[in-house]
């Protein structure tokens, strides 16, 4: 058998968590190195795993599958394909940049570290799962340590509030979508959770569509679609910095990522038949959330907000189901990740020096930080879309797809891009350009070296992707083609 | 050296004259002078040869000298330009070449070349003298050098590059390019004293005016352009089909033939370079440049190359012409000319300041020639050319002359007078004798003083045409004209030459260098001789002593040649008793004005005597009418109104909106709706909190038990939504 | 050698950013080394692109020195680039006024190294406009070349000046002119980003050479409306991109703003380059992807071309602010050259439109020549008195006389004095339109004829006059540096006035092809 590769993946992170947990809590400094070594590791996986994927073949591969509980047909099966490959890679590139970027943090390291890897596990194996029990397995890995990690490191006002909010959320949601799966699990009569099985399961188009809102908006609400996106900048600016990085970052994909895994794919119908009118509902993501993050006055709210209208687009794209839509989306998950990851990472270093997140109380930071300035602009770029860097690699394609379906809704959502323009705009000018208020003067250092490896690696990824878009497109395009097949054609 | 090749190399002296000094000579004035007149020289010896081998050819209006090249090209033909000397530039290249040589070597004395540095002289302004202190101690001023010696001829140098390339043009559009060099240098020269806010409106005043012309001008050609195909005159103007064919097309502009609409756009040019009325406005003040340059835009050059367009394009002007039925263009010259030619005699009269008269006296002739045409003298019309730019040069010159000496004088004696005012000279004919008889010479030709002199001769021709072809409108009002020309000629010398000095200036005044009495002496020369190449055949006793050469010479340019109208005593007695009676009259009027008098026609003329010193109001006017109004328009109207207001406020407006909306969203859906609602969840939650962990403990069929519920709950709601739908 | 030659024009287009990277790696504080390498590397495109020029067959039709390569396969988007006649042209200019604008800002001393950074990916941004033969990749570049210009704005602009918005609001005048520039004009490309992407969809290719094939001939009506309502919608989204970016009337009002907050190399670039952008935009995709569009609607572009030329004249009369007066007569100028479009869209193939497209090609690139060279003199000026207000200037000459000199040489220039480059232009333009637009160009001369007015009151206030006390002993006379900088276009002015065949014959092929 060949080398188990996603499984390494998987639990590597788990495992690191135990093990720190082991080592004495006051020594942080060893735990925090073994964090980063697992992060690494799991990292030089990720990669192998993303550049091994043999594209003109397609379809699932690095595939182990072991049986687990029979008696439900429950088994370990785990693979990646075009669609999840660029997923593993980015939490990989998360949870490598969220450690490095929480060192210094000194608040029961090993505690924080050891929930984040849990995390981290949950994540990883919802993307590689191909059994529809283990993925929901996985998926409640994932939420349950985010509570912890934001009740418990967050930010003192809202952390209560907010972490309820967000276990709520995310609670009733995956409970929503359990009921689907279930539905799926009895209906097909195969006793198997297993979904390359399902997928073949030819359920009745009423049955589809009856479940496919279930599957659907029980993951999309973790993706952070209208009206359910509350919980989500909320939870961004309760959550500590590494935690806002993989929620925005990751978890958010999660929702996207499993409501196209087990709602589309397994539903096919079911999601022709609804995705009319749920494309409405992404489009008030995209123009909405762009509108409100327009009018903060928090920097975490104005990015929280902007990835509520971002992940509105993953969602459109999905929406669309045409291949064009389906690749932007695909994309975009990658570069959103990335983006916003980075943004929570500038935006907490910038708060962890000036103790403030309001806008107008902020500026001339350029001065004391000129790369952190100079990631944040890369990022503001992706994030308006500007050609040349990952956004417009992404949001092209969505639109060409909304294009094909309902072109009035390209031309109101492109709206969403000239007011992510002017709010990014104006919150480089503010907060990095202008004048140093006097409060700062002296007392705000530039960010450490860590920092700065961190704010490079996923800017260069954003450019990268952004000018050489055929490192990761004809991968993505592949999982899309698996994904029309499943469609019917289209 | 081939003609052709010589001609092309017509205007590079001056050109390279003027590169030189700008880059290299201008610090020393000695080289810069010495370079400049001498490209002016080579390019008049360039222009005699070539005008000599011109009238040695037989049947030269057939075969003229002519070469073109491709200059750019336009889809899949080229554009042509080229030279061309035929029998109408061959002459005008005569007088150009004379005349501007002469200004150059006058202008080398005008500028005071030779005298020490002034005082205080400033760049921009005019030398103010310099004192000198002789070995008695005693010190005195005498004249300085113009602090912008070498620009001077540098500018001047470029001028005769334009003009010389507006010569030797074979199409409209080189023509075009030479016209608007020496714009440019005319606004130049004019503003040569900068720092003067005088010279600095009118330099700008001069530019924008014949601006106005050219653009009509610009679409001309561009007209012309486009329906022929091509701009070369031989093609156009010496090509049958194509006169026709452009005067049968119709323009689709009130009824105007493409011909005339062409014609009138053309002559609109013409309007503003050679200052006709309704354009006028900016010769008289363009008097503020250095004397050698009023003779040559005023005189020589740039005004005549307004003229010269037009006698050049005449045979579109005239296609359709037949006898005593005019096309619209020749109407419009005809009724223009003659207007301008009395309407600013009239203001010549009222005028004190020696180059003033002589501006609008200028303005008065080019109108004469512009009638001319009008009338179908297109002889006579290029005939007064000629001789009009050899008196009328002479005349700028030699009152620079008359001004220089009155300078003189006044650095001599300390006395503040203008040195231009007419009523401040008088008795100069002793002071400066030759200025004196060269300017009588000139004078009495300019008001056409019988047989001697060249203007008798063509303004003669102009009249006899006028006659001849029945136009008794247009020759009544030249003949009244005439007669002014001669009145205020007369004033003109009287006043400053004759009875006795009115001033100390005067009285000390003094004869200019021969840098600037020697041009005057040739000019002279030409200025009576110049006519003697075209007396009528009839006329009276002298009649065919020498062959009518310039008619038959210059007529050979057109197509069919014109013949000479049927000669008729009317006009010539005409031309005789306007040009001794106005002379008269004037001697009789100032013969004896003492100093200090007043005009004495003030009195008898009253208001209109104000009317006329005031040009009829006519800058004033334009003021109210133009200049204001386009100040109003760009800055009120179309900057602040248009631009800041109406566009900026929309956008800014729309900015406002979104933010607006924004703001609505988060206060009025997010806050309260949505967010509300998940509040009030979230405060549940705290009560389930408990139960929750238990959940979240995820034992898995706790989770089923839940799962199962909920799904019987939703399963049998959708159930029956979905089944209903097909 | 051979690979140059074989991928000239990528090298051409990504020189410069290889010359950034470089710049990076030198030490911030060497301003002066940034300074000099800058300035020197970037002749390295220049000198290509005069290779390109030379190696260049004006005879041969269709594209040349064509490249290809995978870009964006899913969406069949390639990187392709070519050039002919008309992005010749503009390539030209572009790598002959960014050296002369860095050697223009040696004066900066504000953080030299972003400054020459942004400066030459700002040159890749504007060459990748003009190289490339895919709609996609226009539009990358396109946008991409607002993004260092914004920055240069708003952090190297002018400090002075306020701008006042709605109720009372105010602004500092850089952050407006940059906000305004950048937001404006991504407003206008989002028309241009979804008519991009509707033809991607229907067309399914980006290669514009396919798309001259398929997008014209395409018949089937779309999204349930007939193809020629969708095509004329998908003409005005194009349009109204292009006529931001030229900018014509009434979309301009970004451009005073701009320009007169810009740093002087900024406002060279700005004027020199980034406007024709927009004009390039017309020639190379509007009219051939919508030549019955551009025909139907020729007349409305004419009429806001003719509104341009006479309103920006006017309005640049009416500046008592020097650099504001040189920046509406970009938007007088530009006019001429959307006239010349205009007429050409309308009566496409005749010989008149084909006159007009050179006028229209050759009047870009002179304005390239003489608004930059305006622009620099301006700067030169403004740095020594720290004012652009005419009225504060006066009878400088004596105390400048050679900047005077340059001044009124260059001024002359781009009023169209004939011998120099603007009359050809502006006589071709006029030429070729009056026989399609008789009365738009007969308007026209309105504007030529305030061109006069506004170029003569800005040398009358600045140089001519009393002398201005205030200024003697405080003001300088034009630096070495300073000539070295203006004297290429002067001797460009003067070569193409007086023998413009040089350059035409490239254009001249090249228009006759675009139809």
């Amino acid at each position: 058998m060949q080398f188990p590769i996603l499984s390494i993946i998987v639990f590597t992170p788990i495992i690191t968590g135990i093990l720190i947990l082991l080592i004495p809590a006051e020594r942080k400094t060893e735990v925090r190195v073994t964090a980063l070594a697992a992060a690494t590791f799991a990292l030089a996986l990720s990669i192998w795993a993303y550049f091994g994927y043999d594209i003109p073949a397609g379809g699932y591969q690095f595939i182990e599958k072991y049986s687990w509980l029979p008696q439900f047909g429950i088994s370990y099966h785990v693979g990646i394909d075009g669609m999840s490959a660029p997923l593993v890679l980015l939490t990989g590139v998360v949870m490598f940049t969220g450690v490095l970027i929480s060192w210094g943090l000194d608040d029961r390291p090993r505690e924080f570290f050891a929930f984040l890897f849990i995390l981290a596990t949950g994540v990883f194996g919802v993307f590689v799962a191909l059994d529809l029990f283990m993925l929901f397995f996985f998926y409640e890995i994932a939420v349950f340590p985010m509570y912890l990690l934001i009740a418990i490191w967050g930010w003192k006002e809202t952390r209560e509030y907010a972490a309820m909010k967000l276990t709520l959320y995310l609670f009733i949601g995956s409970v929503v979508a359990l009921v689907g799966a279930l539905a799926m699990y009895f209906t097909s009569g195969l006793g198997t959770f297993d979904m390359l099985q399902l997928e073949n399961a030819g359920f009745s188009t009423t049955f589809q569509r009856v479940v496919f809102p279930f599957v659907f908006f029980g993951f999309a609400v973790l993706g952070g679609i209208f009206p359910f996106h509350n919980w989500s900048p909320d939870g961004h600016v309760a959550a500590p910095t590494a935690v806002s990085m993989f929620h925005a970052g990751v978890l958010m994909k999660l929702g996207a990522f499993a409501a196209l895994r087990v709602g589309i794919m397994l539903l096919p119908e079911g999601a022709k038949f609804h995705m009319g009118w749920i494309i409405l509902l992404t489009l008030v993501n995209v123009v909405y959330g762009a509108y409100i993050a327009m009018v903060q006055t928090d920097f975490k709210y104005v990015i929280g907000f902007s990835s509520v209208s971002h992940m509105g687009l993953v969602a459109m794209g999905f929406a669309t189901l045409n291949a064009d839509g389906m690749l932007g989306a695909g994309v975009q998950m990658f570069s959103h990740g990335v983006m916003t990851a980075l943004f929570f990472a500038v935006v907490g270093m910038v708060y962890d020096r000036a103790h403030t997140r309001e806008i107008p109380r902020l500026g001339g930071f350029r001065k004391m930080m000129p790369l952190v300035t100079l990631a944040f602009i890369i990022g503001g770029l992706v994030s308006m879309g500007m050609p040349g860097l990952s956004g417009f690699i992404a949001e092209f394609p969505i639109f060409m797809g909304v294009w094909g379906t309902a072109p009035w809704i390209a031309i109101v959502a492109a709206i969403s891009i000239v007011i992510t323009a002017s709010y990014i705009i104006r919150i480089i000018g503010r907060v990095f350009f202008g004048q140093v208020p006097e409060e700062f003067e002296g007392h705000i250092t530039d960010v450490t070296v860590l920092d700065k490896v961190a704010l490079v690696l996923l800017s260069a990824i954003l450019i990268v992707v952004g000018i050489y878009p055929a490192i990761m497109t004809p991968l993505v395009e592949s999982g899309v083609n698996n994904i029309l097949r499943l469609l019917g054609g289209a | 050296m081939s003609t052709e090749l010589l001609i092309w190399l017509l205007p590079l002296p001056p050109l390279l004259a003027f590169f030189f000094v700008i880059l290299f000579t201008n610090r020393s004035k000695a080289l810069s002078h010495t370079l400049a007149v001498g490209a002016a020289f080579l390019s008049w010896l360039g222009s005699m040869i070539v005008f000599i081998r011109a009238i040695q050819q037989p049947h030269f209006g057939e075969h003229p000298f002519e070469m073109s090249i491709p200059w750019f090209p336009t889809g899949e033909t080229a554009f042509q330009i080229g030279i061309l000397i035929d029998p109408l530039s061959a002459v005008t290249l005569f007088f150009v070449a004379w005349t501007v040589l002469m200004i150059f070597i006058y202008s080398v004395g005008y500028n005071n070349f030779g005298q020490p540095k002034g005082d205080h002289d400033l760049p921009g302004l005019p030398p103010h003298g310099a004192t000198l202190t002789d070995e008695h101690g005693h010190s005195h001023k005498v004249p300085s050098i113009e602090p912008m010696y070498a620009r001077f001829f540098a500018f001047i140098g470029l001028f005769a590059f334009g003009m010389y390339t507006l010569v030797i043009s074979n199409n409209l559009l080189t023509l075009f390019v030479g016209w608007e060099i020496m714009g440019l240098c005319s606004y130049l020269l004019i503003g040569f004293w900068y720092a003067k806010p005088s010279a600095r409106a009118a330099m700008i005043k001069a530019f924008i005016t014949t601006r106005v012309g050219d653009v009509f001008m610009l679409i001309g050609i561009a007209y012309l352009y486009s329906q022929t195909g091509t701009l070369s005159y031989r093609e156009i103007f010496y090509n049958e089909e194509v006169l026709h064919t452009l005067a049968t097309t119709s323009s689709g502009f009130i009824g105007l033939s493409a011909a005339a609409l062409i014609g009138i756009l053309l002559f609109i040019g013409t309007i503003g370079k050679s200052a006709q009325w309704p354009l006028h406005v900016w010769l008289p003040d363009a008097m503020e440049g250095p004397t050698p340059v009023s003779a040559m835009i005023h005189a020589a050059a740039m005004v005549s190359a307004g003229v010269y367009m037009v006698i050049r394009a005449y045979p579109l002007l005239s296609a359709g012409y037949e006898h005593g039925h005019l096309t619209q263009p020749m109407m419009l010259m005809a009724f223009i000319g003659a207007f301008t030619a009395l309407f600013s005699a009239t203001i010549a009269v009222a005028q004190n300041d020696i180059k003033r008269v002589l501006a609008y006296s200028t303005i008065s002739q080019l109108g004469y020639m512009i009638a001319a045409l009008g009338i179908g003298g297109f002889v006579a019309a290029a005939f007064h050319l000629i001789t009009h730019a050899f008196f009328k040069a002479l005349l700028f010159l030699g009152s620079g002359s008359v001004i220089h000496g009155m300078e003189h004088g006044v650095l001599h004696t300390g006395e503040h007078v203008d040195p231009q005012d007419m009523y401040n000279m008088g008795g100069l004919r002793k002071k400066m004798p030759v200025t004196f008889w060269t300017f009588l010479i000139g004078g009495l030709a300019l008001s056409g003083f019988p047989l001697v002199t060249a203007g008798f001769w063509s303004k003669d021709e102009i009249l006899a045409d006028a006659w001849g072809h029945g136009h008794i409108a247009v020759f009544i009002v030249l003949a009244l004209a005439a007669l002014l020309t001669a009145f205020y000629t007369m004033r003109q010398i009287t006043l400053t030459f004759l009875g006795k000095p009115r001033t100390e200036a005067a009285n000390h005044a003094q004869e200019t260098k021969w840098t600037m009495t020697l041009p005057l002496v040739i000019l002279a020369v030409f200025a009576v001789s110049a006519g003697w190449v075209g007396i009528p055949e009839e006329f009276p006793l002298i009649g065919g002593l020498i062959p009518n050469w310039f008619h038959d010479f210059v007529g050979g340019t057109l197509l069919e040649h014109p013949e000479a109208v049927t000669f008729s005593y009317i006009p010539l007695l005409t031309s005789l008793i306007v040009a001794l009676g106005g002379l008269y009259l004037g001697w009789v009027v100032y013969r004896k004005v003492s100093a200090g008098a007043k005009d004495p026609l003030q009195a008898p003329l009253g208001s209109v005597h104000t009317l006329l010193k005031n040009k009829y109001y006519f800058d004033e006017l334009y003021d109210k009418v133009f200049v204001q109004p386009a100040y109003w328009l760009s800055e009120t109207f179309a900057y602040l109104f248009i631009d800041r207001k109406i566009i900026d406020g929309i956008l800014h407006w729309v900015a406002y909106v979104s933010s607006i909306i924004g703001t609505f969203l988060r206060n009025y859906i997010d806050k309260p709706i949505v967010n509300g609602s998940a509040d009030f969840v979230g405060e549940g939650t705290k009560r389930l909190g408990r139960g929750m962990r238990f959940i979240q403990s995820g034992k898995v069929q706790q989770y089923m038990i839940v799962a199962l519920v909920s799904l019987a709950a939703f399963s049998v709601l959708f159930y029956y939504l979905i089944s209903t739908t097909p | 050698m051979e690979i140059v030659s074989n991928y000239l024009l990528t090298f051409i287009l990504f020189s410069p950013v290889v010359v950034a990277v470089i710049l990076m790696l030198l030490p911030r504080d060497q301003e002066n080394l940034i300074r000099w390498v800058a300035f020197i590397l970037s002749f390295i495109p220049l000198g290509l692109s005069i290779a390109l020029w030379l190696g260049f067959n004006s005879e041969q039709p269709g594209f040349q020195y064509q490249e290809q390569a995978i870009w964006y396969a899913p969406i069949n988007s390639s990187y392709h680039l070519g050039v002919d006649g008309i992005s010749l042209t503009m390539v030209l200019l572009t790598t002959l006024l960014t050296p002369l604008a860095i050697l223009a800002s040696f004066n900066i001393t504000d953080r030299v190294k972003a400054y020459m950074v942004l400066f030459l990916m700002l040159e890749t941004g504007m060459l990748g406009v003009f190289l490339s033969l895919d709609l996609l990749l226009f539009f990358v570049f396109w946008e991409i070349g607002l993004v260092p210009m914004y920055f240069l704005i708003n952090q190297w602009g002018s400090e002075k000046g306020e701008r006042e918005l709605w109720g009372g609001r105010k602004m500092s005048a850089r952050n407006y002119a940059s906000f305004k520039f950048m937001i404006y004009t991504m407003a206008g490309s989002l028309g241009l980003l979804l008519a991009i992407q509707m033809i991607g969809v229907v067309a399914g290719t980006f290669d514009l050479l396919n798309l001259y094939e398929v997008w014209p001939s395409l018949s089937q009506p779309l999204f349930g409306l007939p193809i020629s309502t969708v095509k004329a919608i998908a003409f005005w989204a194009f349009v109204i991109a292009f006529a931001i970016k030229v900018p014509v009337w009434p979309f301009h009002t970004w451009l005073p703003d701009a320009h007169t907050e810009a740093p002087t190399a900024g406002s060279m670039i700005l004027a020199g380059v980034l406007l024709k952008l927009g004009a390039y935009g017309f020639l190379r995709l509007v009219l051939p992807l919508f030549p019955e569009q551009a025909k139907m609607y020729a007349g409305a572009l004419g009429f806001l071309a003719v509104m341009a030329i006479i309103f920006g004249a006017l309005a640049s009369y009416g500046q008592s602010d020097f650099k504001r007066l040189v920046a509406y007569s970009s938007v007088n100028h530009m006019g001429f050259v959307v006239l010349g479009i205009a007429a050409a869209a309308f009566a496409t193939g005749t010989e008149d439109a084909n006159i007009a497209l050179n006028g229209a090609v050759l009047q870009m690139f002179n304005h390239g020549l003489s608004a930059a060279g305006m622009f620099f003199l301006v700067g030169v000026i403004y740095e020594r008195t720290h004012t652009r207000n005419l009225n504060d200037y006066g009878g400088l000459f004596p105390l400048v006389p050679v900047y005077g000199g340059i001044l009124i040489f260059t001024s002359m220039a781009s009023l169209g004095l004939p011998g120099l480059n603007g009359f050809i232009s502006e006589f071709l333009v006029v030429r070729g339109s009056w026989p399609i637009m008789s009365v738009y160009t007969a308007l026209a001369m309105i504007g030529l004829f305030f061109t006069g007015a506004y170029i003569l009151k800005g040398i009358k206030m600045v140089l001519h006059g009393p002398i201005n006390e205030k200024w003697v002993g405080h003001i300088s006379e034009i630096s070495a540096r300073e000539i070295v900088v203006i004297a290429p276009l002067l001797v460009l002015m003067l070569w193409i006035g007086v023998w413009p065949a040089w350059i035409l014959n490239v254009i001249n092929r090249a228009v006759m092809m675009l139809f």
